[in-house]
């Protein structure tokens, strides 16, 4: 298992020894950028593929809805966007959407138009903002959601092996008979 | 016609927007138990397989609930 400084890893034929280098700062790392924290510890070829698997999934979604499905917003019930909790995970492509709802909030226009702008109040009476852009993306911008969240979780996963190191599956395990329960444990 | 039929269905199906999250689930979910890429990508696999197979698996209960209740 994972200690402060490294992490021993037993695939099938063969032990790893893991540099974690530390631990902390990569999962800072990791978190503000997914696979930064890895590249940090010198895990180059996982640090890449974190890299392209969660930030490909998340500008994937990001552009399904037209850069509105990733937007702070906890104004309760209507517009309470706990979403943007999971999307969270995935560090700092989602903070223009901070930068976006404190300018509203301050009542200051948005940045770069309405990028990760939140929607402002809704209104069931009538056509809000947040209708136009479900209007304008369709089924997208629900896909476009679930794309990003998926995102922000699988760095949290990110984040637990930059810190921890990988959680190795040995593939013997399934082989091996069940421990016997009539055995009495060993005394200390 | 029918073949026509058929491949535009599966061409416009909506259900392709699963694969890219099954590729990257099963590929982070792969990355997290191994550290080489080899057994990483043979994890990844076997989870993809998984995943696909449970959702088929439930499609076809769907299915099949809908066959006897119409």
């Amino acid at each position: 298992m994972a200690n402060e400084q490294s992490a021993s890893a037993t695939a099938a034929t063969e032990v790893l020894h893991v540099d974690l280098r530390q631990p902390g700062v990569a999962a800072i790392w990791a978190w503000l950028w997914p696979g930064a924290g890895h590249i940090y510890q010198g895990r180059y070829a996982k640090g890449i593929l974190y890299m392209v698997c969660i930030l490909g999934t998340w500008f994937f979604g990001l552009g399904m809805g037209n850069g509105h499905v990733v937007y702070a917003s906890f104004d309760w019930p209507d517009n309470f966007r706990w979403h943007y909790v999971l999307q969270l995970g995935v560090g700092l492509p989602a903070a223009p959407a901070i930068v976006q709802a404190v300018r509203v909030n301050n009542h200051r226009e948005p940045l770069l138009v309405d990028f990760m702008a939140p929607p402002g109040p809704v209104d069931p009476e009538r056509f809000d903002t947040l209708a136009r852009w479900h209007g304008e993306s369709h089924m997208f911008f629900e896909l476009g959601t679930l794309y990003t969240v998926v995102a922000g979780l699988l760095n949290i996963l990110a984040i637990y092996d930059a810190y921890a190191g990988p959680v190795i599956g040995h593939p013997d395990d399934d082989k091996r008979p069940p421990p016997d329960k009539n055995k009495e444990p060993a005394k200390t | 016609m029918f073949p026509t039929l058929l491949a535009a269905s599966i061409w416009h199906n909506q259900l392709w927007y699963l694969l890219p999250l099954v590729v990257s689930i099963s590929l982070v979910y792969g990355a997290t138990r191994h550290e080489l890429m080899q057994p990483i990508l043979a994890n990844a696999l076997h989870t993809a397989l998984w995943i696909l197979g449970f959702m088929a698996i439930i499609a076809a209960i769907l299915i099949g609930v809908n066959w006897v209740a119409s």
